[in-house]
């Protein structure tokens, strides 16, 4: 689209045209689809006005970047970071959007918004002026305020240092591809992105990042080592199996020991590697260390996709209507965000065919609007269910709190209404593995409302949805035999095929043999167990 | 609070490091996937990308995850029409069908094919992968490549003619402002005055000037005396003012190569022959153009006369008569003198014929070949067209036809020279690898 300075529709809106003085549209902030960067500045600023003084949103400050498609491909396929470093499966993922969106079986998002100080929005230069609107609206409002303020991103993410840092990792990756090889670092990188989702520390706090701090500890600790070195420890028995004589206490106070010793258990893989991998390289620590602060800043983002997209369709419905309310904007262009906004919102049905689960924008922006609807006018059924909201009139702030102070599992958990649940025509399936049936085990009524709403809440629960994995035990004193535990939960496995091959990955981190158990979570027996020697990884 | 950035003008291709990784990655089965296309179409249409599917397997990027299926699980789904709580559902099959609806999505666990397009370059690339041009590096090496002169800033030293007047003067100006050398002007107004106050005393009667006067002169003198040994001593042009152009010698690649087509249209070439023949030639136009970013073709067509002609007349029209060989050779000469400079053009020549020749002729085109053309060609390849039910016959070492007897001994001196027989177009492409191949010149020095 030209944006060329001869177009007729870009009217500034302070400076409304003399030509049309008798419209009452000369308050209008943009007219046809057209848009120029001053239009955009003043639509922001009156979006700004309504977001700040109406909303009271609390927001980083805004940087929206105007971009190609083609960069918007590019941006897609570096999982929607301005930077990233280099590696074959963002190729991947490049080459495959380029084919969907040039066959025109897959558009591209309108915008992408980065969680970073100032946040960053990118807007495509095809969008017209509405779309430009409801993107600015909903990403450089919306998301934004949710990044600033909710708990997750506040604990476990640094929006001020986010570009900084990729910055790093690329020149760091880059210098070693350099240094090392292509395959090399390939080798790594492959490796510790089949970790990444084992590679989050879900409850203590993160560390800050520091390599400084952490090569003088592993130079202390070497050096420890050196010092109270003493030879006799090399004539002891080898493995702990063989000390036939130590009674079982004392073994297993051992293995405590040695468990100790490591911090184990430890459910963060990646970090476990980067800290005790006996064979690896300072600079494969490194690049670990990169994926897993990288998978660390986005997990927050995992765990908030519902809120998040709901908050900013929220803000964004709320602002465009708002803009209209208050003549800025035409009754033509409110049809084009209405007709972009449901399409946006629209929730298939389970038996369509476009259906593949929950819509988040749907299901968020529907919990919103609910929230929003309790406040100001309840029901009955909302007084008994949300006693302390229903009526409260106050819905802004209700719902501030609501995306400060909780993630998906826990927002659907304590907001989800029956009516929502009624709306969306919600019922909850139990499959039982040996029955031949699956049962409709509850449904959108009194007696259903909080089993479904629990199910749903648990299917929005990452730690439910991704496989508890822990490291359990290594056998250092003897063939460093690297135990990997997965807790089954009701039988659900894992991917077996996928499962082999990410367990190779960590034998080639490892360098040594490694066990995947699965063991059961109610009794803790060992269901079945996967080897893997370090030969097999050589041969594969 | 807000800041727009206009980024719509930033080198794009920001993932092309990625997409050079990510062919790396799938290298193995680009190429088989490009070889398969390449034996299915037409070798015309080869110029272009092609989409290409290769296996999702060895693109696999594996990770822990549940099993979808199995295990005891609960499950909420929207839209629900009839059901009630304790009804019965069919378990849906395994695609995924039936209650819970979805198809596996595009980019989940059910990815076994990759599908996407190669560019034009990635896909030639590929295709060329083994070949390389003969002798092209070694060209390329001891190219006496011609030199083209570029400004490159300016020098203290230099010859007289490249002297650069407006640094030298302006460097000499700001000198003699900075020593303070008189101007001319100033001495000339100096030497002025003083001739008038000169004068002044001449008129008087006493024939000299009063005091004030007389002061006057005296500090004038002084003063001119003092500019004039100021300008003496402070040249006008010094040797620290001159500044010279500089100029670099930068080599100017040769870019562009010429391409000769010969082919014997007689009557004893068929159709189908004409064809096999027309494939190399594209094979190797195409080859060319990889190479060169300009790339002339010459078709010169013989009977018993040569001809110039163009490309449809070259391929399509027929001629009757003898065959002479050294008349397209003459030709190509001809042809090469007039427009084809040596210094200018990388020449590349191919001939097709199906062997026959003028019983007298073979010394005659020999020698043409071995004095006037192979020198100035940077690879001559001669391909023998042959006809399927003859190709037997010709194995044999004593089925030799009458050019080929002629050109052998030479092929096997010269490294720029080489001949293969071709009898069906599945042929084409291997002995187009062989002329070309990588290791041709190791095993033949």
């Amino acid at each position: 689209m030209s944006t060329s300075s001869h177009s007729k529709n870009t009217t500034p809106a302070p400076a409304p045209e003399p030509s049309e003085p008798s419209e009452p549209s000369s308050k209008l902030l943009f007219n046809g689809a057209d848009w120029d960067f001053d239009t955009l500045k003043n639509t922001y600023d009156a979006i700004e006005d309504i977001a700040l003084n109406e909303l009271k949103l609390d927001v980083y400050a805004n940087q929206v970047e105007v971009i190609t498609s083609e960069q918007m491909l590019d941006a897609y396929s570096s999982i929607g970071m301005p930077l990233m470093y280099h590696h074959w499966s963002f190729g991947k993922r490049f080459v495959r959007d380029d084919v969907m969106y040039r066959k025109g079986y897959q558009g591209l998002a309108y915008e992408i918004v980065i969680n970073s100080n100032p946040c960053i929005s990118y807007v495509m230069e095809e969008n017209t002026i509405v779309m430009q609107a409801l993107v600015m609206a909903h990403a450089a409002f919306g998301h934004n305020h949710f990044f600033k303020n909710n708990y997750l991103f506040k604990q476990w993410t640094d929006a001020d240092g986010i570009l900084d840092y990729l910055q790093f990792a690329k020149r760091y990756i880059a210098k070693c591809e350099d240094r090392y090889g292509f395959d090399a670092v390939e080798r790594v990188l492959d490796a510790a992105h089949a970790l990444m989702e084992q590679g989050v520390n879900r409850y203590s706090h993160p560390e800050k990042p520091n390599l400084a701090v952490e090569l003088e500890r592993e130079r202390e600790r070497a050096k420890y080592e050196d010092e109270t070195y003493n030879d006799l420890w090399r004539t002891l028995p080898q493995t702990d199996t063989d000390d036939q004589d130590i009674d079982e206490i004392q073994r297993k106070m051992r293995i405590e020991e040695r468990r100790a010793q490591f911090g184990l258990p430890e459910e963060n893989l990646l970090y476990f590697l980067e800290k005790n991998a006996p064979a690896m390289q300072l600079w494969e620590r490194e690049i670990l260390r990169i994926v897993r602060n990288i998978g660390q800043y986005f997990y927050p983002q995992k765990q908030t996709k519902v809120m998040n997209e709901g908050c900013a369709c929220y803000v964004h419905y709320s602002i465009m209507n708002s803009l209209y309310d208050k003549g800025l904007v035409s009754e033509g262009a409110m049809m084009e965000f209405i007709d972009s906004h449901s399409r946006v919102v629209f929730q298939a049905e389970f038996d369509d065919q476009r259906y593949s689960g929950f819509n988040p924008y749907a299901l968020g922006f529907a919990m919103m609007q609910d929230i929003h609807r309790m406040c100001v006018d309840p029901t009955d059924e909302d007084r008994k269910w949300f006693p302390d909201i229903a009526g409260n009139n106050d819905p802004v702030e209700t719902l501030k709190d609501a995306w400060a102070n909780y993630r998906d599992e826990s927002f659907i958990l304590q907001f989800l209404s029956p009516k929502v649940m009624r709306d969306m025509r919600m019922f909850m399936i139990d499959d039982q593995s040996a029955s031949p049936h699956l049962e409709v085990a509850a449904i959108h009524d009194d007696n259903g409302y909080r089993r479904v709403r629990r199910s749903l809440a648990r299917m929005h629960d990452v730690s439910v949805r991704e496989p508890d994995m822990q490291i359990v035990d290594v056998d250092i004193r003897g063939n460093r035999q690297l135990y990997v535990q997965h807790t089954e939960h009701e039988g659900i496995r894992l991917e077996k095929a996928e499962a082999e091959m990410t367990l190779g990955y960590i034998g080639q981190l490892w360098g040594y043999g490694v066990t995947l158990q699965a063991i059961d979570y109610k009794t803790g027996e060992i269901l079945h167990e996967t080897n893997y020697t370090p030969d097999d990884l050589t041969a594969a | 609070m807000l800041y727009i950035v206009d980024r719509r003008k930033n080198p794009t291709g920001k993932s092309l490091g990625n997409r050079q990784r990510f062919m790396r990655r799938a290298k193995a089965q680009i190429k088989k996937a490009v070889e398969e296309s390449i034996r299915t179409r037409g070798i015309t249409d080869i110029n272009n990308g092609d989409q290409v599917i290769i296996p999702g397997k060895t693109l696999k990027e594996p990770g822990f995850h549940h099993v979808r299926r199995g295990g005891n699980r609960d499950y909420v789904l929207p839209g629900n029409k009839k059901f009630v709580q304790g009804d019965r559902v069919a378990r849906p099959n395994e695609d995924g069908g039936g209650a819970g609806g979805s198809k596996a999505s595009p980019d989940g666990d059910g990815e076994d094919e990759f599908q996407f397009t190669l560019t034009r370059d990635e896909f030639l690339d590929i295709f060329f992968e083994d070949l390389e041009l003969p002798d092209l590096l070694k060209k390329s090496l001891k190219q006496t490549t011609a030199f083209r002169n570029a400004r490159a800033g300016f020098s203290v030293q230099g010859t007289p003619a490249n002297l650069s007047l407006v640094r030298t003067m302006r460097n000499s100006l700001a000198r003699r402002i900075g020593l303070r050398r008189p101007k001319t002007d100033e001495i000339r107004d100096l030497e002025d005055q003083i001739t008038a106050l000169q004068e002044k005393a001449n008129k008087r009667p006493s024939g000299k000037l009063t005091k004030p006067d007389d002061e006057k002169l005296h500090a004038l003198l002084a003063d001119l005396e003092n500019a004039k040994r100021r300008m003496k001593s402070i040249p006008f042009i010094d040797p620290i003012d001159t500044r010279y152009n500089q100029f670099q010698q930068i080599p100017d690649p040769n870019t562009q190569a010429v391409m000769f087509c010969l082919m014997d249209v007689s009557g004893s070439m068929s159709e189908q022959m004409k064809e096999l023949g027309k494939r190399f030639f594209m094979l190797l136009h195409l080859f060319l153009h990889r190479r060169y970013e300009h790339v002339d073709v010459v078709f010169i067509r013989h009977t018993s006369r040569a001809s110039e002609v163009d490309e449809e007349t070259f391929f399509y029209s027929r001629e009757t008569g003898g065959t002479i060989v050294s008349t397209a050779l003459e030709e190509m000469k001809k042809v090469l003198k007039d427009r084809y400079p040596t210094d200018q053009w990388n020449i590349y020549a191919a001939q097709a014929s199906d062997g026959d020749n003028y019983s007298n002729d073979g010394a005659k085109c020999t020698a043409l070949l071995a004095e006037d053309l192979l020198p100035k060609c940077q690879y001559y390849a001669y391909i023998e067209i042959t006809d399927e039910r003859e190709a037997e016959i010709f194995a044999a070492a004593e089925g030799e036809t009458a050019l080929w007897k002629s050109y052998a001994p030479l092929a096997a001196v010269n490294p720029r020279f080489s001949l293969k027989r071709v009898t069906k177009a599945a042929d084409i492409f291997p002995v187009f690898r062989e002329l070309f191949a990588k290791n041709r010149a190791e095993a033949k020095t």
